[in-house]
């Protein structure tokens, strides 16, 4: 079938974005060393002009197409989470700026990356065929695996990698498999097509379950869910700090849009199929994550706990389901995006000679010390935890009420209680902050682009808490599946 | 039905037997003198740097061997490309359609190049 002017409209911000990543390869040999943040401003105004066209698409009404034959639509949805790549890529790159000069892995591949594995994102985002959907995942995770180890002299960067890359193109194996056995049973691997076979009676068929349980092991890898979460915490101490940051609200929120689509679209008939694992999944994430956390000494190693918990939470969501369900997922994202970038421009923000900013000990006292910086750490960490007036209680308070229009108040009784055990961690460290004596010297990174990162990630999470409804209505419009 | 395939069997058993042939007869009619350096593996003109059978070798054919097979899949590509460019219907825009795959091999190759990977003295 011929491309015509639609497709290429379609996938506009895509072109966009790997075509300025190919163009940034060449420039970037041209360009010495010690200038290579001139690459990383570049990219941000890549991601920009990428939103402004995807802003434009949205709004003049060209969404709501299928195109390239059914393999990637332009909705509402898709854009939704396109926008929430966008504001992750630009703050990750700011962040990136002034630590990549201290740990000496200045290279403008670095900003590259980060740009391929966006445009990854986006496929992933608008992917309406398992086909498409894994070419995505697969361009969004190769550029994360290099990151990770990028930080070439480093032992537990490299260990990190390498455990990153094996277990990754494991998990890549089973949803292939999983993808190969849903298109033997329904004869398509595009997802209304899925649909279609399944309510026509595939919902039956005997290999679904197995292809069911190898989807979520696949998509259960890249939101680190329990029991798919074992690389999260080795992965997330040893990457370099901006792409830990990047690793747990990126390529989370696109596997998350990816679950939303092919679950609640695609496999929608086979419900009473893939709603008890999921339902295990998410239990189990929320108990794995949330009590293991608190034994964790490496702030990096507790957030990647609590970012399991989270991925548990955000799956309640998708278990609910219909509109209500997808839109919770939607804004849980997008306020889970912020208050993670925050709490990691926070640690980067103590990253110096004197301490490296990861130990939970780090922060004892900090508040006698640095007043604002303690002050939006208490922010970002009321958020995790879900306390109003922050995003963080907004988000989850939505997942749990459409959890139980839903019906499922066992599940959200579980969620509560076990959101009360998270805040014992995120506590802990404020009381670490404000009733303990500062221990030691203490030094601050004085960057100017986390400093502008810190500020917007802490209005935003006070804003989205205080008025959700702009953005609860917009994800809530927006939760429709072509 | 499997009649159809003796050919092949009795080809691959000529080759065996000549290729046992060829190393059996000159074993008798060479001469016989091994030294180091004729026993030492091959590698590109490169003096060997201890046993070649422990897999150690320079990284630097690891990454000429990757650029070779960047362009092995071009061509292959390139092939069912070629037969179908004939069809007009679909000519222009597959025409199109390779050169950009065309253009991002070479943006790679451009890449690797500046980067030094097809120079061998560093």
């Amino acid at each position: 079938m011929p491309i015509g002017l639609n497709d290429i409209i379609a996938i506009l911000p895509e072109i966009i974005v790997s075509l300025s990543a190919c163009v940034l390869l060449i420039v970037d040999l041209f360009i010495p060393k010690g200038k290579k943040f001139f690459i990383g401003g570049i990219a941000i105004l890549t991601v920009m002009v990428a939103a402004f066209v995807s802003f434009y698409i949205a709004g003049a009404g060209l969404t709501g197409m299928t195109v390239f034959s059914g393999m990637f639509a332009a909705d509402g949805f898709g854009f939704f989470f396109k926008g929430i790549f966008f504001v992750i890529a630009i703050l990750v790159i700011l962040l990136s700026l002034s630590y990549v000069d201290t740990e000496g892995i200045e290279n403008g591949e670095y900003y590259i990356f980060i740009l391929f594995s966006l445009a990854g994102m986006m496929v992933m985002a608008s992917g309406v065929d398992l086909l498409s959907i894994y070419l995505g995942l697969e361009l969004m995770s190769l550029p994360v695996y290099i990151l990770t180890g990028y930080a070439k002299l480093n032992k537990r960067s490299n260990e990190a990698a390498m455990k990153y890359v094996v277990l990754g193109a494991f998990s890549s194996g089973i949803l292939l498999f999983g993808i190969s056995l849903i298109y033997g049973i329904t004869g398509t691997t595009e997802l209304t097509g899925i649909a279609t076979a399944l309510s026509a009676g595939g919902a039956e068929h005997g290999a679904l379950i197995i292809a069911v349980v190898m989807l979520v092991a696949g998509f259960g890898f890249k939101i680190a869910g329990v029991p798919f979460h074992m690389w999260s915490p080795d992965v997330y101490e040893g990457a370099p700090t901006p792409i830990t940051a990047f690793m747990s609200v990126g390529p989370k929120a696109a596997a998350f849009a990816v679950i939303l689509r092919v679950f609640l679209d695609g496999l929608a008939p086979a419900y009473d199929t893939w709603y008890l694992i999921l339902s295990i999944v998410a239990v189990g994430s929320m108990v794995v994550g949330n009590i293991v956390a608190i034994a964790q000494t490496n702030l990096k190693r507790m957030l990647a706990y609590s970012s399991i918990g989270h991925a548990g939470y955000a799956l309640l969501g998708v278990i609910a389901g219909g509109e209500e369900g997808v839109a919770s997922v939607m804004y849980y994202m997008l306020v889970y995006a912020f208050m993670n970038l925050g709490i990691f421009a926070v640690m980067l923000y103590m990253r110096t000679t004197k301490r490296s900013g990861e130990l939970i000990s780090d922060y004892t006292g900090l508040a006698k010390k640095n007043a604002p910086l303690a002050f939006v750490m208490l922010l970002f960490l009321f958020s995790l935890a879900g306390i109003p007036p922050t995003a963080g209680f907004i988000g989850k308070f939505y997942v749990f009420m459409a959890l139980i229009h839903a019906g499922h108040i066992y599940l959200a009784v579980i969620g509560i209680l076990l959101s009360a055990v998270a805040a014992y961690y995120y506590i802990r460290i404020i009381m670490l902050m404000y009733m303990k004596e500062p221990e030691g010297e203490f030094e601050f990174v004085r960057s100017r682009p986390i400093l502008y990162v810190l500020t917007l990630t802490a209005v935003v999470v006070i804003i989205l808490g205080i008025f959700p409804g702009d953005l609860l209505s917009l994800a809530q419009s927006a939760a429709v599946f072509l | 039905m499997f009649l159809t395939y003796l050919p092949v069997l009795m080809m691959l058993a000529v080759v065996g037997a000549m290729g046992a042939a060829a190393v059996i007869f000159s074993s008798f009619l060479r001469p016989n003198n091994p030294y180091g350096t004729k026993l030492s593996p091959w590698e590109c003109g490169m003096e060997p740097i201890g046993d070649a059978s422990t897999g150690h070798f320079r990284v630097h054919f690891f990454v000429i061997a990757i650029l070779f097979i960047v362009f092995d899949v071009e061509t292959l590509y390139l092939f069912p490309w070629a037969v179908l460019l004939t069809d007009e219907s679909i000519s222009l825009l597959i025409f199109i359609e390779m050169f950009v795959f065309i253009v991002v091999l070479a943006i790679g190759l451009i890449y690797a190049w500046g980067k030094g990977a097809l120079d061998w003295v560093k």
